[in-house]
């Protein structure tokens, strides 16, 4: 079974990616299935009556087009086609932060280890890291840095707030 | 100014060791040119004609006494002896080995200085008025607020892949001296009518391949909101910004295509949901900010030092410079000084690092060992007793950075060019030297008065030419290095972009190019009327039609 870094372990990967919808038919009905925005949209209501499936985004597809189905799908994924397209690391925190999806979102594609620090940061929980590349050598990308500045995903309270906390003063509610 | 503490700290010290390793892995192979080129970009490290080329970051222009010294050492160990300072205010090396990048970044920490993010397409440096405290014209200090920005810029997790580079600058006056409205964000302070101090956002600004003038997005955003505001700009840039083609991608593209109240509308939706939320700035993160920009132990003096004055009656030379390189202080009996990185012969904005060794001496001496890089390329000394003026400008003129030449013609602002840039179409520092050598007597030049002259070596316009009153693009033809001509072109809050003149000139002709626009000018203008005022007043045609009936 291939895997993929899941909540900063490796972890087996029981998703069946579907990037040409003419391969969804041939995926038995008890395989789990990450389907496109345009196939989920028209076929909302069978997929869902199917089970196991996740729906995955392009980089100019818009979240908003989740916002209703947030609370029945168990993985989003948002698709990198080149590392250097940063457009999905504002979809996943629009998911995590607009939307409120609190399921697994992955990133997929060209995902590398000296992106893994920010794209965490942003919401991404699981990391389908690019098929020539090791596994636990990407675990350390976790590791670059120690805090954020700014206000996160994993880290709702930007650096200087906390700075004043440790100072005496007091968290934001 | 800004010192670290230990989250600064540990940050810039994660950053060498990241790089360390990335270093380390695309040497063994690990990480292929593409994949290794991003990330050493976002460390300042380009790799140029001859050599690899870092640039190191000058929060807003801001450097002290050690931290130059830390640059001269920089320069003699790694390179080859000298840095150069740049339109960013940063500064940079052209020749250090890739090898060695991670101990130059290591050698910087230690010194609470970096180069994260002096290349790429994410937030670059934050730029500011080099008067910044000083001059008495300010609604606010800028740079409480631009540390406020450097830290929310800085490794800022979702905007690191942005569709292109993309610049902020800051000003906290009603002059603008920091070239706001051609940034992709410029901010200036103002006031409202409730008489609260917030900032007027501008949007779209830039210089490259499509100069613009930036539009005014927002006329007041509150002090508190502002993070909160630029936030929703950048996630509407990051989102919806081009990336099917690198030279419409810059944000002024998109709001272009978009067009401003729409890309409005997408960002005041965006910063509704954010109003209010984490990271709106708080009183206590501004007092906090602003103890390190808290006034030095100025001496209570008056207004003007009665030596100081009869020096300027008494001397010439030295009254010129003060006329040129010395700029008022808000605080009676002190002065800003400019050093002026403009001294035919040299590199514009070039420094040895033996000078550098020897600002930093006199930074200690007579400016509370802390200085200014200037956009303009030239250093600052923002708090020198009007009784020390005399001294430090003989110590200047030893050092070579007292021509009095600040605002004047050979003042020009200049990228590397073909020299050093893999990007650039043609030389820029001999046509600059060419200029500066046409125009070598002092009281024509002061005559002249105010004129900027900018040169780029290529589109890219690192040298600001769209902003030059004379503007001068390198341009190729056919394999030939030309010269395209603009006048008109403005930096400050009137800023205007520049007019091409017409056909563009072999490098021999461009002192005599500049020499018939300055005549035209000599001729026509009005009574204390600057270049600027002429050309707006009449036009590019007349200066045209005497640059090339005299070329023919």
């Amino acid at each position: 079974m291939p895997q993929l870094i899941k909540d900063r372990a490796i972890a087996d990967d029981r998703w069946t990616l579907i990037r040409d919808i003419d391969q969804f038919a041939t995926v038995p009905a008890d395989v789990p299935v990450i389907v496109p925005l345009a196939f989920w949209q028209p076929q909302r209501d069978a997929l869902l009556a199917r089970g196991n499936v996740g729906v995955w985004l392009a980089p100019n597809d818009d979240p908003a087009a989740l916002a209703g189905d947030i609370g029945q799908l168990p993985l989003i994924a948002v698709d990198f086609p080149k590392f250097t397209d940063g457009r999905g690391y504002s979809t996943g925190r629009l998911l995590r932060e607009k939307y409120g999806y609190t399921g697994e979102l992955r990133a997929i594609g060209d995902i590398l280890r000296d992106q893994l620090y920010y794209l965490h940061a942003c919401g991404f929980n699981a990391f389908a890291v690019r098929a020539d590349r090791d596994l636990a050598d990407a675990l350390k990308g976790f590791g670059d840095f120690s805090d954020n500045y700014q206000t996160t995903v994993d880290r709702p309270v930007p650096l200087f707030r906390r700075r004043e906390a440790s100072d005496g003063g007091v968290l934001p509610a | 100014m800004y010192r670290y503490d230990q989250y600064d700290q540990r940050f810039v010290d994660e950053r060498v060791a990241q790089f360390r390793d990335q270093t380390r892995r695309f040497l063994a192979g690990e990480l292929t040119e593409d994949e290794f080129r991003p990330l050493r970009l976002q460390n300042g490290l380009y790799i140029q004609r001859y050599a690899p080329m870092l640039r190191i970051a000058v929060p807003y222009g801001l450097l002290s006494s050690t931290q130059l010294r830390t640059l001269a050492h920089i320069g003699r160990k790694y390179d080859r002896g000298y840095g150069h300072f740049t339109t960013r205010q940063n500064i940079q090396f052209n020749w250090p080995r890739l090898e060695d990048t991670p101990d130059i970044l290591a050698e910087l920490a230690r010194v609470e200085m970096h180069a994260i993010q002096t290349s790429g397409n994410c937030i670059r440096n934050i730029t500011s008025d080099h008067f910044a405290g000083v001059a008495g014209d300010e609604l606010l200090d800028p740079r409480p607020y631009c540390e406020l920005f450097r830290q929310w810029s800085t490794l800022h997790p979702e905007f690191a892949y942005l569709p292109r580079k993309f610049k902020i600058a800051v000003s906290g006056s009603t002059i603008d001296r920091a070239a706001t409205l051609v940034h992709d964000i410029g901010v200036h302070a103002v006031r409202n009518d409730a008489g609260e101090v917030g900032f007027r956002v501008l949007v779209g600004g830039g210089l490259g391949r499509t100069p613009i003038v930036g539009h005014v997005i927002r006329e007041f955003v509150p002090r508190a909101e502002v993070l909160n505001y630029f936030d929703a700009i950048m996630r509407v840039y990051n989102r919806f910004g081009r990336r099917d083609n690198m030279y419409k991608a810059r944000i002024k593209i998109l709001v272009k295509e978009m067009k401003l109240d729409v890309f409005r509308e997408h960002v005041e939706t965006e910063w509704e949901r954010l109003q209010g939320g984490p990271a709106t700035v708080t009183d206590a993160e501004i007092a906090r900010l602003s103890t390190f920009f808290d006034a030095p132990a100025y001496v209570k003096l008056p207004g003007e030092d009665a030596g100081f004055r009869s020096a300027v009656a008494d001397n010439r030379a030295f009254a010129n410079w003060v006329k040129r390189n010395v700029f008022p202080h808000k605080v009676p009996g002190y002065a800003a000084v400019t050093l002026s990185l403009k001294k035919t012969g040299m590199p514009p904005g070039d420094a040895t690092s033996n000078q550098m060794d020897a600002v930093a001496d006199l930074a200690d001496a007579y400016s509370f060992g802390e200085l200014r890089v200037s956009h303009e390329q030239n250093l600052i000394f923002a708090d020198v007793r009007q009784e020390a003026l005399l001294a430090l400008w003989g110590e200047l003129k030893d050092l070579g950075f007292a021509t009095p030449n600040i605002g004047l013609l050979t003042d020009i602002i200049c990228c590397p060019g073909g020299d050093f840039c893999s990007l650039a179409n043609a030389k820029s520092i001999p046509i600059a030297e060419a200029i500066q050598r046409r125009f070598d007597d002092l009281d024509y030049l002061y005559d002249l008065g105010d004129i900027a002259l900018n040169i780029s070596g290529c589109m890219n316009a690192c040298g600001h030419h769209h902003v030059g009153n004379i503007g001068v693009l390198g341009v190729d033809k056919n394999g030939e290095e030309w010269y395209q001509v603009s006048i008109g072109g403005d930096q400050g809050m009137q800023a205007s972009l520049g007019k091409v003149i017409g056909p563009s000139f072999a490098a021999k002709e461009m002192p005599d190019v500049v020499e018939r626009l300055v005549d035209v000018y000599v001729e026509r203008r009005h009574e204390d009327e600057r270049f600027i005022d002429t050309v707006r007043r009449l036009g590019i045609d007349p200066f045209k039609e005497r640059v090339y009936a005299a070329a023919h």
